[in-house]
């Protein structure tokens, strides 16, 4: 089974990156803010910018 | 105080809550896949042009009833499943609030069975998308959100079963690979159905006559918020399934742990964005929204994708080497359980979403292509090979693992279990190698007569094209005879002969630290590198091919 | 294994070299198809117009009613379908109506034209077979594209958004000279 060998992954402080993908509701609330902006938000903006025709 | 049992094969120490749970999500979504594949069958067989079997009202009716009970039905309730076994079992705790959960169970089978019912009275043949103006009953529209808003309840269950494995310290460390996968999946499923619900309940309240007008253009662009980030729901499921294919079949790690979970990262910021691809031929919406959206941001999620394709059969050849398979690049992939239906399932998956599905998804969503390809039957043919060949044979390649070890059965008829995964795989990939064909001579999506003989011009599609969508239909037959099996396999193992208990049950699972794959110089993958390199030229090669088509059609600006 | 839990700081673990080399790779990739679109914004030729007005589907019928009139040179099949021709360079009206493609036009070879499309019920699918053209046609919208047809011959205009029951029939023509 497993057999831990040196990989530099020792002791020490949790990495940055490591305590962002190990918080799920960080995660969460990202997953659905940058979605919400870069494209619900921003496809109404396009929508509602379409002109009123003569 | 929950009780647990602890499963004789694995050690796992499971949640009787949560297991009761599972099991009837799981049942449940494979009952809609039969009603699913069934009404798939039945439009594909009126699609052949020379069987033509259903009349256009009921085509139109089956072929709403399909996109709804597959696309949205069958795989939900399956991901549930998915969602309670990653977090309680794999994290060893007892699942939040199974009352609840139980009411959401109830939620969405309410959902689905009213929409079912609702669709087969015949006035809401709108398509599972069901589009503004067209209208649909009332009740169409009530249905999908009680199926929505159960399936967001659990996703939050999920998220709850998380913080009690945290508080109660039912684990070590990072949540595992494939709960991880399995969270992603939640994340995108509460962006999904919060944008369903954005959409649907305005749309309920037009078809009640108390909204006056739901703009055209602006459905869409919310709608696909939640139809194609639906979609994306799966393709983080079915990784996850593969990373735990990979490791309950070879025992095999994922080669790095910072890889697989930033590759996740990318999903969770930016496939979403992707529901652009449906809104790349509309009216005034502007190309900066469409490529940046489209690309799912410069291509990082696709870039997630292709990372997964290479870890997960990377973590199985290392696992295989370390077992002596050594010999020459490929050794270790002739030496793989070709016969275990849990195997080949997943594997399939990874080839068929891979090649037919990923690319044809990518050509398809760039903006100047999809010129040449909306609303052709190119587009089904890309889906059916992502959640068909994608997802769907990935979750019944779990299934023939994990039914028989949580029910606690032998596998009924295993002689059969080990052609299902290839007559389903040859199957679906037929269906979406000759619908991309005939949408690439134009043939339309949705309709019932590619003939037109009720219309008062004419146009011919070329005689290849009515081949092509009869060899649609002969593998649309070959695809639901082996689902067909798998549901009937499904049901006989549940009711069938219990397993011998072992004698000693194993120990718990424990976390585990980081392994070093062992290699000084070299590649410790090289085999799953030239697959790679395999899949990344045909990639480049259909790519440039596209574009070339593309410019040869009229000058458009 | 991708089913347990993982215990240290496994971000610190270094990437083994098959993954690095794929990463790179696949991140070029990334990057060559995503300046592939903006690319063919500059070079290509076909690129999609984002023109398009707000209207109403009795001011956009009165437009096509008047285009119709001004340019119309005969008539076609047993429901007497007008045949417009318009000049090079000019704008054509086309309206989509469950079940109808309005009027018929023909082109010029190697012409420019504006071309306007709007819906006068629900969503249709302009299809232009066999070049294999296809956009997506609003009500209360006109979307306006420019298109100079390359290729002389008959061409069917196909419907391909789900559009009700007579969806299937619904089928127009355009003719290239």
């Amino acid at each position: 089974m497993a057999e831990p060998e040196n990989t530099g992954a020792g002791e020490g402080p949790e990495p940055f990156m490591q305590q962002l993908l190990n918080n799920p509701f960080l995660l969460l609330f990202l997953g659905v803010l940058f979605p919400s902006v870069l494209y619900t938000i921003w496809g109404i903006i396009e929508v509602a910018s379409i002109p009123v025709g003569q | 105080m929950s009780n647990f049992r602890t499963c004789p094969e694995t050690g796992f120490k499971i949640d009787l809550d949560a297991e009761k749970l599972i099991k009837w999500n799981a049942v449940t979504g494979v009952v809609f896949l039969l009603v699913g594949g069934f009404f798939g069958l039945l439009v594909a067989l009126t699609r052949w042009p020379s069987v033509h079997l259903l009349p256009a009202d009921l085509f139109y009716l089956a072929l709403t009833a399909h996109g709804v009970d597959i696309l949205l039905v069958w795989i939900i309730f399956f991901e549930m499943a998915l969602l309670y076994f990653c977090s309680s079992v794999l994290l060893q705790c007892r699942v939040a609030t199974p009352k609840i959960g139980w009411l959401s169970y109830w939620l969405m089978l309410g959902g689905a069975a009213l929409g079912n019912v609702v669709v087969l009275m015949g006035e809401s043949s709108v398509m599972f998308t069901s589009y503004v103006p067209l209208k649909a009953d009332p009740l169409f529209y009530l249905a999908l959100i009680l199926f929505a808003v159960g399936a967001l309840i659990v996703c939050f269950i999920f998220f709850g079963t998380l913080v009690i494995a945290k508080r109660e310290k039912t684990y070590e460390g990072s949540i595992p690979l494939v709960t991880f996968g399995a969270m992603v999946a939640a994340i995108i499923a509460v962006y999904t159905i919060a944008s369903g619900a954005v959409i649907l309940i305005p749309t309920l309240l037009w078809s009640l006559g108390f909204i006056p007008y739901v703009d055209s253009l602006l459905y869409k662009v919310i709608w696909w918020g939640m139809g194609h980030s639906s979609q994306q729901i799966n393709v983080s499921a079915q990784v996850a399934c593969w990373y735990a294919g990979a490791a309950v079949l070879f025992g095999a790690r994922p080669i790095s742990e910072k890889v697989c979970r930033t590759a996740f990262l990318m999903y969770i910021l930016f496939l979403q964005l992707a529901s652009a691809h449906h809104l790349l031929v509309e009216p005034g919406l502007g190309a900066e929204y469409k490529i940046f959206n489209t690309s799912y941001a410069f291509y990082l999620a696709v870039f997630g994708s292709m990372v997964h394709g290479l870890t997960v059969p990377g973590a199985i050849e290392l696992a295989q080497r370390r077992k002596g398979y050594t010999k020459g690049l490929f050794e270790w992939l002739r030496k793989c359980p070709w016969g275990h239906p849990a195997f080949s399932g997943v594997f399939l998956s990874i080839v068929i979403f891979g090649f037919l599905g990923g690319i044809s998804g990518v050509v398809l969503g760039t903006e100047q292509l999809n010129l040449i390809m909306h609303n052709t039957i190119y587009v089904p043919g890309h889906f059916h090979a992502t959640v068909a060949g994608g997802t769907t044979l990935a979750f019944i390649g779990i299934s023939y693992w994990l039914v028989p070890t949580l029910w606690q059965r032998e596998l009924a008829m295993p002689g059969l279990a080990k052609f299902v995964p290839y007559l389903f795989g040859i199957g679906i990939s037929g269906i979406a190698l000759f619908q991309m064909g005939a949408g690439t001579l134009g043939v339309s999506r949705r309709h019932w007569d590619m003939t037109f003989a009720d219309s008062a011009l004419t146009y011919d599609y070329p005689a290849a094209a009515h081949l092509l969508m009869a060899l649609n239909g002969i593998s649309a037959v070959i695809a639901s005879f082996a689902g067909a099996i798998f549901c009937l396999q499904m049901v006989l193992t549940i009711i069938g002969k219990k397993k011998a208990a072992p004698a000693e049950l194993p120990a718990a699972p424990q976390a585990e630290a980081i392994q070093g794959h062992g290699h000084g110089g070299g590649l410790a993958v090289p085999g799953t590198f030239v697959l790679a390199l395999v899949f990344l030229t045909s990639f480049v090669l259909y790519y440039f091919v596209n574009w070339k088509y593309l410019s040869e059609i009229w000058i458009l600006s | 294994m991708a089913i347990v839990p993982i215990k240290g700081n496994w971000w610190n673990a270094p990437v083994e070299r098959t993954e690095a080399l794929w990463i790179g790779i696949a991140l070029v990739w990334a990057i060559i198809m995503f300046f592939m679109m903006p690319y063919w914004h500059m070079v290509g030729n076909q690129n999609l117009s984002t023109e398009a007005y707000k209207v109403t589907p009795d001011a956009y019928e009165a437009k096509v009613d008047a285009f119709v009139e001004k340019y119309q040179v005969r008539e076609e099949g047993d429901t007497g379908i007008p045949v417009v021709k318009p000049p090079a360079g000019g704008d054509v009206y086309l309206l989509a109506r469950q079940f109808e493609w309005y009027p018929i036009v023909e082109l010029e070879k190697g012409q420019n034209y504006r071309i306007h499309v709007s819906s006068m019920d629900v969503q249709h699918g302009l299809s232009i077979q066999p070049a294999n053209i296809n956009i997506q046609v609003h009500p209360y919208y006109e979307m306006i594209f420019n298109a100079t047809p390359t290729d002389a011959g008959e061409y069917g205009i196909v419907c391909n958004e789900y559009c009700d029951i007579g969806h299937h029939t619904m089928l127009g023509k355009l003719y290239v000279k």
